[in-house]
């Protein structure tokens, strides 16, 4: 792998086409005529991936002690005095005869296929072909093309069999649900009898696909790639913050496409990111602004409307104001908003749903994606990053893999990482402070801990517990590795981003769940949702529900009507990812640039020109009447976004900002009440797949949404004495509730985990919890 | 045509119980002699005794490429454990079933064998894998085992000294490629049997589960019990000077007797071979050799001019092919040359295991032009075309070839269409012209084939 890092300081030098060149240790040749600007023709190499040495198409002539000699570069690495020759006589005829041979069995339908006029094949063949195919024989037949997931399509006949998807479903995304079948001529990708390809990452075969055998449901026959027109960007739809391409065909985003960044994604993207691109284009969009009329909505003007929030706004005590949300928009639509709440007085804002993880994570020492999977011991507290940051669940797999670190899961259920793990135990929620503690007694964890370079990620290991739960468990970790760097598992777009700029409460009292109590209980006159939807994500959607049904003016700036606003007297219409520029901040603090590819739909504004527009119907001038104003303001107010001020450091891999707010660090605080053994502990987490917005309005991704169910250890399972699939009922005392059981030996024992669901069947168990769950599961008399 | 005893003749080494109808069971193969050498070498030898000897017979590996076998054994990274011994059975070379023989007739002198290099090799498991087709080898193997666990000979504390070794028979799933040693240890995995590259996948260095691995073919092991029991210069001087001890050749094709026969190695000829009463016995009615492949059906072939030339690898590597695994087909005057090129060349395009493209698409390629040929639908252009999609297999189609390709299973196929088409040019073009072969030869295979369509 390329990592820069990792490599000595010597480098090799040897000749290519006569010229020296030094490469470093262990390069491969064909990375090294890269880097030394004669490209070589390939197919199946791939610089995230091992070398396979199958296309045999980047053959070159290296110099040995019996001659020349022609070898496959991806295969070769770099010698001390090598000379190396890409064109010669020997490898044109080389390579020539490779490309016709790929050719031979190609059906050559680059009219109707996806990939034609982006094609490494089509391209290839032009740049180093023979020119004329001599094969007159009858191709290959297959049926064209057969679906091996609900994303992706698979056309056996432009396969050429390169071990691309195939070697990264194994390697890189350990999701090994596609193999080579048969053999010799007959030899073809295909999944196992029914086992679709259903991985999270499926999507980047199709990108990496060097041929359009693989293509996806989303972007299958929308356009050609000289209609194209693309934007470099950044993803925002989970915190890792991948780059991306935005590419849009007629004013109509149609792809994203993964981008390489040592720093962050290596140019993977999960399939959310890269699919859910699909609900900006969705006919629910809210178009125009809308106002409360009676039972209904109208539509109005943006003047009428903004007149209508201003004046709420004016009218209003501003203590009896509260903003939430902000994590789906930019730093500079945050700022704008925290600007307009610092103008008004307004303190009660939070980015957080209160779903998420405490402000004082952000006040230990922070570690980067990369300083994490270069540690010697990785610690995951609490998250599952396969379901909530999936892209740097493939970075912390890769380390675990290359056994440069050890991963230590503490979670309360055995995640997707959990395999790659050196050690994993699960533990209740709020308990993971005594499952930390008896886990680093053990002598040979102690001693690996002990070792130095321990980095821990910290998410939330489930939404039905206490924040502090989490806290006490870093704290348990900091006892002992008092130099461990913290990576906080923040799930939602750029909710660090937000909190950064503005939006974090000042206290807890400011914080969301206080927040949605306080609005319950008529304090609240003016609630401001900027893309918020406190009635999914809360983890009290009770709480939620009442709140939002008793503030007089709830004012939502949004892309959708949801459980949250639908009953808003305000809704105005919000720009989203692809419509709109600005900076996002990531997981780690890194700060990068989104950009706009599209006109937003309907009327919808960034969420900082509405924050901008009310301040002027306010007559307060912020100074923020422009994007690049904005972001000025930003970076000479917000001193952590200082570095992101030069909008070029903000490019690419873009630019490690840290949160300013001093934080008192965490301390050992024990662990929830015990269970009761006829009980189970519920864990609720979040999945991939939970039926967010995004996916439900994505029309590739809505039928991938979860079923809701309640998930119990095999054994536990038979304990409750029901078939997998029957309807258990969950209840605690006279409020109960059911749900389909499912077995599944990942969930610990005496805990029940529910996938959250955007309104799903727990809400009457979890309304009004304020720590852990405990439920009784019986079988339906 | 030969008379009878006068060809170099020597003791049966390997061979001596093929006609003997217990010779394949415990009490059969000790009353014969058996597992003397064992106990000796375990008794009264060190490892490196053992090696010695070996190396003192400058045993060629008989599995086709002729690497001696105790230099084989030095490649051993030392004080590297554990480390395995992988017996390639596989035996799977159109024309080559001298192993079957072995394995079915005599299992216990190959397991004899495996015992003495695990022993001097210091390795306590081996793998034997034998081809999946071959059930009554199997069965024998596995009987063997069997007894020879029973009887002490395998398994713990040999013969009852400190020596252990385990042996486990695996077989394969019907794949010619498996032969191939890279692709054998894939298979030895569970994994699809494609080979690995070399490098860094040398077996002695990085072999099965990437520790080091020793493969070595049935017949060289099943040599060690003689070489053990007689001493290595014993064997040596059994053959020639640049071929040591005795060696199976396995004969098929237009003689009156085809069969397996034990020769003294690097003396005897090809002529011998075909003609004496004591082993072929002439080609079929009397008629005369076209060609004849001398060591399997990857190998170059050879004409009548080549008939006199002794069976000793490094005077056949010099004339440009191989003695590969011994196997030898002799094509008499009636033979169609294309459908003789076409029936080898359709064995590797089915067998290709589509790892890399060039093997893949270019013996299909290949194939499927001599079959249209054969199907009276030449081109002009098709003999051309042949060399030119060889070329892109086997750039220069020399010898040894060079190859394009991860293994050489690819270049295999080019052996028999640059053979074919380089003496008998005249044949494809009259099969361009007429749509039929040269008047005089036939293709009763070919002619089936073209019937079942």
């Amino acid at each position: 792998m390329t990592d820069l890092a990792q490599r000595p300081a010597t480098a090799v030098a040897l000749t290519i086409d006569g010229r020296p060149h030094a490469a470093a240790p262990g390069q491969l040749v064909i990375a090294a005529c890269a880097d030394a600007g004669a490209h070589v023709p390939h197919f199946c190499w791939h610089p995230r991936m091992s070398p396979v040495g199958m296309c045999r198409q980047c053959i070159v002539e290296v110099d040995t002690p019996r001659g020349p000699a022609l070898v496959v570069s991806c295969m070769t690495p770099v010698a001390e005095g090598q000379v190396v020759r890409t064109d010669t006589p020997q490898v044109k005829r080389a390579q020539e005869g490779v490309l016709e041979l790929l050719l031979a069995n190609h059906p050559l339908d680059c009219p109707v296929c996806d990939k034609g006029g982006e094609c490494p094949l089509q391209d290839q063949a032009f740049s180093h072909g023979p020119g004329e195919s001599r094969f007159v024989e009858e191709k290959r037949h297959y049926e064209k093309p057969i679906p091996i997931s609900d994303l992706v399509l698979l056309d056996r006949e432009r396969c050429i069999l390169c071990d691309r998807c195939t070697r990264f479903a194994d390697e890189v995304a350990g999701d090994a649900l596609i193999s080579f079948t048969s053999r010799g001529n007959a030899m073809q990708v295909m999944t196992f009898p029914d086992e679709p390809f259903a991985s999270y990452f499926s999507g980047n075969t199709v990108q990496i696909c060097p041929v359009g055998a693989l293509t996806a449901t989303p972007y299958r026959f929308k356009a050609r790639p000289w209609d194209l027109e693309q934007v470099e960007s950044t993803c925002t739809t989970c915190a890792v913050g991948c780059r991306v391409v935005v590419q849009s065909s007629r004013d109509e985003l149609v792809r994203l496409q993964g981008v390489d960044v040592d720093a962050v994604n290596w140019g993977w993207l999960c399939d959310r990111g890269r699919f859910s691109f699909e609900a900006v284009n969705s006919p629910d969009r809210i178009a125009t602004p809308m106002l409360r009329e009676g039972a209904g909505l109208r539509a109005a003007s943006w003047a009428e409307a903004l007149g209508v929030v201003a004046d709420a706004l004016r009218t209003a005590d501003p203590s009896r104001v509260a903003i939430l949300g902000g994590a789906r928009g930019t730093n500079e639509d945050a700022f704008a908003w925290a600007a307009l709440a610092d103008a008004l007085g307004v303190v009660r804002r939070d980015a957080r749903m209160g779903d998420g993880l405490p402000l004082e994570v952000l006040a230990l020492p922070q570690a980067t994606i990369d300083e994490v999977c270069a540690a010697r011991t990785i610690l995951v507290l609490g998250v599952d990053l396969k379901e909530e940051l999936p892209v740097l669940y493939l970075r912390v797999r890769h380390a675990a893999q290359s056994r440069r670190s050890r991963v230590v899961e503490v979670a309360p259920r055995t995640t997707g990482l959990a395999p790659y793990a050196w050690r994993a135990v699960t533990h209740e929620p709020g308990m993971q402070a005594r499952a930390i503690a008896a886990l680093l007694a053990e002598p040979e964890v102690a001693a690996q801990v002990a070792a130095g370079e321990v980095a821990v990620v910290v998410g939330r290991g489930s939404l039905i517990e206490d924040e502090r739960w989490t806290l006490a468990a870093v704290a348990e970790v900091l006892a002992v590795a008092p130099g461990a760097r913290v990576l906080p598992a923040m799930r939602r777009g750029n909710v660090r981003g937000a909190l950064t700029a503005g939006l974090a409460p000042a206290d807890p009292s400011a914080a969301t769940p206080a927040v949605l109590g306080a609005a319950a209980g008529g304090e609240i006159d003016v609630l401001v949702l900027l893309g918020a939807d406190p009635v999914a994500d809360a983890p009290d959607p009770d709480l939620a529900r009442r709140a939002l049904a008793r503030v007089p003016r709830v004012v939502s700036v949004d892309a959708f009507v949801h459980g949250s606003n639908a009953g808003a007297h305000v809704l105005l219409p919000a720009a989203i990812h692809g419509e709109k520029s600005g900076t996002t901040t990531n997981v780690e603090g890194r700060v990068s640039d989104v950009a706009r590819k599209i006109v937003p739909r309907g009327t919808a504004r960034p969420d900082w020109m509405i924050a901008a527009e009310l301040a002027a119907a306010l007559g307060l001038d912020l100074g923020l009447d422009s994007l690049p104003l904005v972001h000025d303001a930003m970076c000479s107010r917000v001193a952590a976004f200082a570095p992101a001020r030069d909008e070029r450091a903000t490019r690419g891999e873009g630019v490690v900002t840290a949160h300013p707010v001093p934080l008192a660090a965490p301390r050992r605080g024990g662990s929830a009440r015990d269970r009761s053994t006829y009980d189970f502990r519920l864990v609720v987490t979040r999945t991939l797949w939970d039926g967010a917005v995004a996916t439900r309005r994505s029309p590739s991704l809505a039928p991938l949404a979860r079923p809701a169910e309640v998930v119990l250890h095999p054994l536990d399972l038979a304990r409750v004495g029901v078939a997998e699939g029957a309807d258990v009922r969950i209840g605690i005392g006279a409020v109960v509730t059911t749900l389909p059981v499912r077995a599944d030996a990942s969930v610990a024992r005496g805990t029940a985990w529910v996938p959250a669901l955007r309104g799903d069947a727990l809400e009457p168990l979890v309304a009004g919890a304020r720590d852990v769950v405990d439920v009784r599961i019986e079988a339906l008399s | 045509m030969i008379a009878a005893g006068s060809v170099p003749t020597g003791p049966r080494v390997v061979t001596s119980r093929m006609d003997q109808p217990d010779g394949h069971t415990y009490e059969g193969y000790v009353r014969t002699g058996g597992y003397a050498a064992l106990e000796r070498a375990l008794t009264r030898m060190t490892p490196a005794e053992v090696h010695d000897e070996v190396k003192a017979a400058d045993l060629q590996g008989r599995g086709g490429a002729g690497f001696p076998a105790g230099t084989k054994w030095g490649f051993l990274p030392a004080e590297l454990h554990p480390r395995y011994l992988v017996v390639n059975g596989d035996e799977s070379e159109p024309g080559t079933y001298k192993d079957r023989m072995l394995m079915e007739r005599d299992p216990h002198q190959l397991i004899e064998g495996i015992v003495l290099a695990c022993y001097a090799l210091g390795a306590a498991q081996a793998f034997l894998y034998v081809r999946g087709e071959m059930a009554l080898a199997q069965e024998r193997l596995a009987a063997a085992l069997n007894d020879a666990y029973a009887h002490g000979k395998v398994g713990r504390r040999i013969c009852g000294t400190d020596f252990s070794v385990d042996v486990t028979l695996t077989w394969g799933a019907g794949a010619y490629i498996v032969g191939e040693e890279t692709a054998l240890i894939e298979s030895l995995e569970g994994e699809r049997g494609m080979p690995r590259l070399k490098p860094p996948f040398f077996p002695a260095v990085k072999g099965l589960y990437m520790q080091p691995t020793i493969v070595n073919n049935v017949e060289t092991l099943a040599n060690l019990p003689y070489i053990v029991g007689e001493g290595g210069a014993a064997f040596k001087s059994l053959g020639g000077p640049t071929s040591s001890g005795m060696r199976m050749f396995a004969v098929s094709g237009h003689v009156e007797r085809p069969g397996v026969f034990e020769v003294p190695n690097g003396t005897t000829t090809f002529r011998m071979l075909f003609e004496a009463p004591e082993y072929c016995g002439g080609v079929r009615a009397g008629g005369r050799v076209k060609a004849f492949i001398p060591g399997g059906a990857s190998a170059m072939w050879f004409f009548e001019e080549h008939l006199d030339m002794p069976l000793d690898k490094p005077t056949v590597d010099k004339a440009g092919s191989m003695l590969g695994s011994g196997a030898i087909v002799v094509m008499d005057h009636t033979t169609d040359m294309v459908a003789a090129c076409w029936r080898i060349v359709r064995f590797f395009a089915r067998e290709s295991c589509g790892k890399c493209t060039p093997c893949r698409e270019g013996t299909n390629w290949l194939e499927k032009i001599l079959k249209r040929m054969l199907d009276g639908h030449g081109r002009p252009e098709d003999v051309a075309l042949l060399m030119e999609v060889s070329e892109s297999i086997s750039p220069g189609i020399a010898w040894p070839p060079r190859q394009t390709t991860i293994c050489p299973l690819g270049p295999s196929a080019v052996s028999p269409i640059a053979s074919a088409v380089r003496r008998f040019r005249h044949e494809f073009a009259h099969y361009v012209a007429h749509g039929r072969p040269v008047d005089g030869v036939s293709s009763p295979f070919a002619r089936a084939m073209a019937g079942a369509r």
